[in-house]
């Protein structure tokens, strides 16, 4: 038992007075409010919190935050939770995991003993081949994951995303940030200040009564300050372009993500502590001293008993004093600034149980401190295109050039007491705020009938440049131990790398898989570039540092979806329908009738008498101006400009390179007033493409286009007594064939909606009457028609029977029965394609199609044994190839047969041509090839009579 | 997520904006030739540095844009709307 709960510190985080029980491997444990995992577990005595990733060696605390490469538990069903930040929360179950089979035996600990063949590569090396094994191998190379467990009944978690626009977002919530923070907000920028704990303030939290002070006296100012947004246990994971920032928000396990606009990024990211190079450097009972420090100011933990410190610097010798004042003994302080101090190794079987010091001095101990110097974390600077340059007198990296709309403050530039280190994050700070405010004032000149924008202050004020203190280069003892420790990778794994020619970093970390581990190389990051460099002859600073990209921190992946927020649609007679036994079917955005119990019936019915469908997800667009006529001519492959007022007329649109992008049928109403139709899927597209060419060809063209697809309600309805049911509830019309022809469209009263659009149009091949209501009364007209029809045996139809009968009738549908090499003539559309138009788009393609012939063609094809219905994209198979496929298939009701589109290769295409279908279980069945596309109705008697 | 400037609205989100890639000339239809028409079609010069690209303010003002990026820096250089400059 090392660790134990000291008496009351001054700046301690814990609230004594509410204890939280928890267990931990199944056994009850305590702590208090406040802590984490980790400071509730040392507290109670708790050394091995974890086996390491490749040679199974029991680790315990190093930093003891968000960062600790060695503290990750799985707690309930929420795997891989960092025990140096989540805080305790009373009846968590928490376990260790990846250990095999418990913490403290672990059989996979045999690795250590035969470390050497686990260089780098070595599963390359090693599980490569035979090739038939590699399923075995993957069996038992995944039992060595260490990774935690998921449970796969664990409902997904999906928060909602915010969007934030602050003026400046600080990143950062030490003293340079919390500065930097008042100062924008003086300035008048509205900020959002983030910090990664679950509290402000970074080191002063436990920076003794000077940092105590400060941090009151800056704490209080945030919290009075409206325009201050803070964020704490909150990370900035990435900096894109324009400032576009990430921030992930954590409540306890759940994570929120907020995408920030920011005019201006402060990045006040402080220092992260680095560890060292030596044996042993990674038994429990060898920790950094901001570690110790934060156990025992933040969570009044003894983080040991009998302490060797080795230190160069200011944090480890606060260590000590710290150490000292909580009555730890300390046995020896090894003053790693004078030349010929060195820390050797550290000794023990599982944890530390002496340190060798220079000179053969051996010191028994449990608690080695080491204090060797820093890391600045520049994660957020690279993102922005810095690339940092290697101080050697400070012995780290610094930030080189970043652009305008970044700046840093505090510990990621320099060093410094509190007070400069304040004062130059309120420039920082106050530089950010004019930054911001000036990119405002930009912007709302730039936005039209935007008010006037303010007078900005437009003289920059120079951010005095931190001094970086010397400090002595200190990476690698006497002695080799592990580099990075969430990956297992050792000094000697690094110089091997380079022996074998991987001689730049960014190799090397591919290969050794240095960095690249749970805590993306934070604490690795500079120790591997300085091996790395003593390895390959070079120095560090032209080795440089590797890539640092987003994100910073990991994000799960639920924030990252976020929620589905597609947009699910409705048509105004939906209610009825779901009232009336009607089947639901997704269709697009679209939830549809796709019957109402049976589907056959239906189409029997509207082939005998009427049926009705609802078919307002149909794209509609409205079209008014004086050159509709001409965009239509441009679109469409046929000819528009002889469509009378009061005519329809069917239109294959294709896109520049002759491929059908959609069709309808348009209408024109007035001299300068036109209806389009679209399919449902194509709405948006359509109108776009209209759009386009009218703004970027033909933007003097007199053309109005606006979309209409919610405005109305649309039914159809279709049969021999459509006609009849149609004359019962329409006036303003007459609907005689000689007055309403087949191809014409009226506007007429329906049901006494006024403004109704009629077409007489026919995708079912029946006598049919498509009726566009205003949407509000498409209720209204459809129960109206339907009361109307009632001895006219009027019955609803859904999707499935309107796609029956427009198969029998040969109506192909885009998207279906074509794809995205389908052009018009081989939809079999040649007909429709005036190629003495002067243009139309795709027009040169679709003229050379025609002259060459189409390599493919859509054919109607029956099946010779009509009780066989083809599943949809069987193939078609001619001399052991395939030549075609089926897009579409039923059963007709009308026939009492199998019926089926099909694109085949021409040469297979031709009228009475006898094919081979190959179904999905394999079996061949024999179809023969149609004249025409229509199954039923060829001639078209029934649309047209 | 890029800030694009939208001569009608002001800066806004690029996810407002659907990209259309690079502007090509559409060559005369009378006189084309396959191989003239399908450069048309298919070939960009996928620049590193400063690119013609169209972009589409679908989520706004639906006006179709012209915009000068450099696709090093994704510096924006001007944006302008089309049928403004052409009508």
């Amino acid at each position: 038992m090392s660790g134990s709960r000291l008496g009351v510190q001054p700046g301690e985080l814990i609230d004594r007075d509410r204890v939280v029980r928890f267990e931990w491997n199944g056994t009850e444990h305590h702590g208090f409010a406040g802590d984490t995992i980790a400071s509730a577990l040392a507290a109670g005595g708790v050394e091995v919190f974890s086996r390491s990733f490749k040679y199974r060696r029991p680790r315990g605390i190093l930093t003891a935050d968000y960062h600790d490469p060695n503290l990750f538990v799985q707690v309930g069903d929420e795997p891989n939770v960092r025990a140096g930040h989540r805080l305790l929360i009373s009846g968590m179950d928490v376990t260790a995991q990846g250990a095999w089979p418990s913490l403290g035996f672990d059989a996979r600990g045999a690795n250590r003993l035969v470390g050497r063949f686990l260089a780098p590569g070595f599963y390359y090396k090693t599980f490569i081949s035979p090739a038939r094994l590699r399923p075995a191998y993957q069996k038992i190379l995944r039992r060595f994951g260490a990774g935690g467990k998921i449970d796969p009944a664990t409902p997904p978690a999906h928060a909602a995303k915010r969007f934030a626009h602050p003026d400046v977002l600080v990143a950062g919530g030490g003293p340079a940030g919390m500065a930097a923070a008042l100062a924008a907000s003086h300035r008048g920028a509205r900020v959002m200040l983030v910090e990664e704990n679950h509290h402000l303030g970074g080191h002063l939290l436990y920076g003794g009564p000077e940092s105590a002070a400060a941090l009151a006296e800056l704490r209080a100012l945030i919290g009075a300050d409206d325009a201050i947004e803070v964020l704490t246990n909150a990370v900035v994971t990435g900096r894109y372009d324009h400032n576009w920032v990430g921030v992930v928000v954590r409540h306890g396990g759940e994570e929120r993500l907020v995408k920030a606009r920011a005019k201006c990024l402060v990045v006040a990211a402080g220092k992260i502590e680095r560890p060292y190079v030596f044996a042993g450097n990674d038994l429990p009972g060898v920790m950094l001293s901001s570690a110790v420090r934060r156990l025992i100011n933040l969570y009044a933990v003894a983080p040991g008993t009998r302490a060797v410190v080795a230190t160069a610097n200011e944090s480890g010798d606060a260590a000590l004093a710290d150490l000292e004042r909580a009555g730890v003994e300390v046995a020896a302080v090894a003053d790693l600034r004078k030349s010929g101090s060195l820390l050797v190794r550290a000794k023990g079987r599982g944890r530390l149980t002496a340190v060798e010091l220079s000179g053969g001095r051996t010191i028994e101990a449990d608690l080695l401190v080491t204090a060797v110097g820093w890391t600045t974390p520049t994660s957020l600077l690279n993102m922005a295109g810095d690339r940092p340059v290697y101080d050697a007198t400070a012995a780290r990296f610094l930030p080189g050039e970043f652009p305008d709309d970044v700046l840093a403050a505090g510990g990621v530039v320099g060093d410094g007491s509190i007070e400069s280190v304040v004062d130059q994050g309120r420039v920082a700070g106050f530089e950010a705020g004019r930054r911001a405010l000036e990119t405002g004032a930009a912007w709302q000149r730039l936005t039209p009938r935007a008010a006037p924008a303010p007078e900005v202050d437009t003289e920059p004020t120079v951010i005095p440049r931190l001094p970086a203190m010397p400090h002595p280069e200190l990476f690698t003892g006497p002695t080799d131990g592990f580099v990075d420790f969430s990956e297992d990778v050792k000094g000697r794994d690094l110089a091997l790398a380079a022996a074998e020619g991987y001689d730049s970093i960014e190799l090397a970390k591919r290969y050794t898989t240095v960095t690249m581990g749970s805590i993306q190389g934070k604490l690795a990051g500079v120790n591997a570039v300085a091996v790395h460099a003593a390895a390959t002859g070079a120095t560090i600073a032209t080795t440089g540092t590797t890539t640092w990209r987003p994100p910073y921190a990991p994000i799960t992946l639920g924030a990252l979806a976020g929620v589905d927020e597609d947009p699910v649609r409705y048509s105004p007679m939906h209610d009825w329908h779901d009232a009336h036994g009607a089947v639901p079917i997704g269709a697009g955005q679209w939830i549809r009738p796709d019957h109402y119990g049976d589907p056959a019936r239906e189409v029997r019915n509207t082939r005998a008498n009427v049926g009705i469908i609802d078919v307002s997800p149909l794209g509609k667009i409205d079209l008014r101006g004086r050159d509709v006529p001409r965009l239509l001519e441009f679109v469409y492959t046929n000819r528009w400009d002889s469509l009378a007022i009061g005519g329809v007329r069917y239109g294959v649109m294709c896109a520049e390179d002759g491929v059908i992008l959609d069709d309808g049928v348009t209408a024109r109403l007035e001299e300068s007033r036109f209806y389009m139709t679209t399919t449902s899927s194509g709405a948006g597209r359509v109108w776009n493409w209209l759009d386009e060419w009218l703004q970027t060809a033909f933007p003097t063209w007199d053309v109005k286009t606006t979309a209409v697809t919610d405005g109305y309600a649309a039914m159809n309805i279709a049969g021999p007594r459509s006609r009849e049911l149609l004359q019962r509830v329409a006036s303003g019309v007459d609907a005689s064939p000689e007055s309403f022809p087949y191809m014409n469209a009226r506007i007429a009263t329906v049901a006494g909606v006024a403004e109704c659009i009629v077409l007489r149009i026919g995708f079912t091949g029946e006598l049919s009457y498509e009726v566009h209501v205003p949407a509000g009364y498409g209720l209204h007209v459809w129960e109206e028609l339907l009361a109307a029809g009632s001895d006219l045996g009027i019955a609803p139809f859904g999707l499935e029977a309107q796609r029956i009968m427009r198969l029998e009738k040969g109506h192909f549908i885009v998207g279906q029965d074509t794809d995205g090499l389908t052009k018009a003539h081989t939809a079999g559309l040649a007909g429709l394609i005036k190629i003495d138009k002067p243009d139309f788009s795709g027009k040169p393609e679709l003229v050379w199609e025609g002259e060459q012939g189409p390599p493919r063609r859509l054919v109607a094809i029956q099946p010779v044994d009509g009780s066989v219905v083809p599943a949809e994209a069987s193939q078609i198979i001619a001399g052991g190839l395939t030549r075609g496929r089926v897009t579409s298939s039923r059963t007709s009701p009308t026939l009492e047969r199998s019926i089926c589109l099909a694109i085949v290769d021409t040469e297979y295409a031709a009228a009475g041509a006898e094919l081979t279908i190959r179904l999905p279980d394999g079996r061949d069945v024999a179809a023969t090839v149609l004249e025409h596309h229509a199954h039923v109705d060829v001639d078209g008697g029934r649309v047209r009579g | 997520m890029l800030v694009i400037v939208c001569p009608h609205c002001g800066p806004r989100n690029s996810n407002e904006f659907t990209f259309l890639g690079e502007r090509s000339t559409r060559p005369a239809v009378a006189a084309t030739t396959p191989a003239a028409w399908r450069h048309y079609l298919y070939f960009k010069n996928n620049a590193a540095g400063e690119a013609g690209e169209r972009w589409f303010h679908v989520s706004g003002c639906r006006r179709f844009l012209d915009v000068e990026r450099d696709t090093l820096t994704n510096e924006i250089r001007s944006v302008r709307d089309v049928g403004e400059a052409a009508g």
